[in-house]
């Protein structure tokens, strides 16, 4: 059953990365101001946490430029990515960046009880690439690890992947992508992330 | 539903352990059952366990409920003690003790979390992780019926680890039940609310929560720290992760 759990928290996941473009703030860095902000207002503001709307806002703002969602679509799609068009790639990389993001602002309202401990970075200077770890603590439970993969871009550090409790996010994505690709290919997966959308928009 | 759950681990048991070294396609062979069961525990959720277990955190109280999901963390916590020690790891084992000691006593029959209060970390091992932890690989993925996503070794886990839980041994069986079924409400309880997660999320909720439960379970075997890309053989073909350091990742 604790599986359940850990789906459940890459909710909190998203709501920690989010965060204005700070230039060249260290990624762990980035991460703790950006979650204790993202956080602070949600706990603060009744109306963020009963309107989706302005949730989606604050989120689209402070969240969203902190993630590079092109390269989380490329990872997910494997060796895959290299068979879809330029097209199919941007509309790929569109569609996955609006399933996250509806999937899990829409649950993040309920962990505004929890808080989140931030782990002393391990990585040197010139590192292109490094994890930043976290766990989110909640009394009376296993405090559930958090781990960003980020790398070092032009416009600052960016989130390529998170892995909740060990479980990946753009892992777990490639095997339900290379299943529909195998079905229906390239446009098949398209379709079916689009319809996926289309149906979350009317709830 | 202990028996049950016996019964089909021994049966898949045979074929499975044999050839435990599995590729990752060779992960889930019984695919096809472990769909219908998976279907199955999604129908009885919504029937009957979520509304017992809305009702439940109706009628409860906060606090109340917090000591009963407290009582059964703390004989997590003695199953932990003895994984921790078939482990070889002293430390995890003595924390989890000195959680139970505390607890048990303080925190009376661990209605209290007086330990997490004192600083004392809370650990996650079971049998199915300490038979990992001596190589034996995880045999093919289960869906067992009612009790959710595991594997052939982590089921047989379940059941080595039920000798050494004390509701599991009560000799009152009225009692036992009871007892197991408001573990299963509290279980249930604490993930009121994220149902709706997994249907949003998932293209395909089977594989989708598959993937997550070996990636978890992987992860826990190896406390944090799984060899990489030993389940991952397509991942030379990313290679050319040319970093889209310019790749512009939203406007």
């Amino acid at each position: 059953m604790k599986i359940w759990k850990i789906i459940a928290t890459t909710a909190i996941a998203f709501g920690l990365s989010a965060g204005a473009a700070f230039a060249q703030v260290a990624p762990d860095a980035l991460v703790k101001s950006v979650a204790e902000e993202v956080l602070t207002t949600i706990r603060n503001n009744k109306d963020i946490q009963n309107d989706p709307k302005k949730l989606g806002d604050l989120l689209e703002a402070k969240l969203l430029p902190n993630f590079n969602f092109a390269r989380m679509t490329q990872l997910a799609m494997g060796r895959n990515w290299n068979k879809a068009t330029p097209e199919q790639q941007k509309a790929l990389t569109a569609e996955f960046k609006t399933l996250l993001v509806r999937t899990y602002s829409g649950a993040l309202a309920t962990y505004k009880d929890n808080t989140i401990e931030y782990k002393p970075l391990k990585a040197k200077p010139e590192d292109k690439e490094v994890i930043v770890r976290t766990q989110v603590v909640k009394p009376g439970s296993q405090p559930i690890p958090i781990d960003y993969s980020m790398e070092n871009t032009p416009e600052g550090w960016k989130a390529y992947d998170v892995v909740v409790g060990g479980v990946s996010l753009v892992t777990n994505y490639r095997e339900e992508f290379n299943n529909a690709i195998r079905e229906s290919g390239v446009d098949g997966l398209l379709k079916l992330l689009a319809t996926k959308n289309k149906a979350g928009e009317k709830k | 539903m202990k028996r049950l759950t016996a019964a089909l681990a021994v049966a898949v048991l045979g074929g499975a352990l044999g050839g435990c070294a599995s590729a990752p396609t060779a992960v889930d062979p019984l695919e096809p059952m472990n769909r219908a069961v998976f279907k199955f525990n999604d129908a009885a959720d919504r029937a009957v366990l979520k509304p017992v277990a809305e009702g439940y955190t109706k009628v409860v109280p906060d606090v109340a409920r917090t000591g009963v999901s407290n009582f059964f963390g703390n004989i997590g916590d003695l199953i932990t003690v003895v994984n921790s020690l078939l482990q070889g790891k002293k430390e995890k084992a003595g924390d989890s003790l000195g959680r139970v000691l505390v607890n048990s006593s303080f925190g009376i029959l661990g209605l209290f979390d007086f330990a997490s209060a004192g600083g004392i970390e809370k650990h996650d091992e079971d049998f199915g992780q300490t038979l990992g932890h001596w190589g034996v690989g995880t045999g093919p993925y289960l869906v067992l019926p009612l009790l959710g996503p595991s594997t052939v070794r982590d089921s047989v886990g379940r059941l080595v680890d039920g000798q050494a839980d004390p509701v599991a041994q009560m000799s009152h069986v009225p009692t036992r039940n009871v007892t197991q079924g408001v573990r299963v409400i509290d279980t249930r309880a604490q993930l009121l609310g994220t149902e709706g997660l997994l249907d949003q999320a998932a293209l395909d909720k089977y594989t989708f929560v598959r993937g997550a439960y070996l990636q978890r379970r992987k992860n826990l075997v190896y406390d944090g720290k799984p060899p990489e890309d030993e389940e991952e053989p397509t991942a030379p073909a990313e290679v050319p992760t040319a970093a889209p350091a310019n790749a512009p990742a939203n406007k």
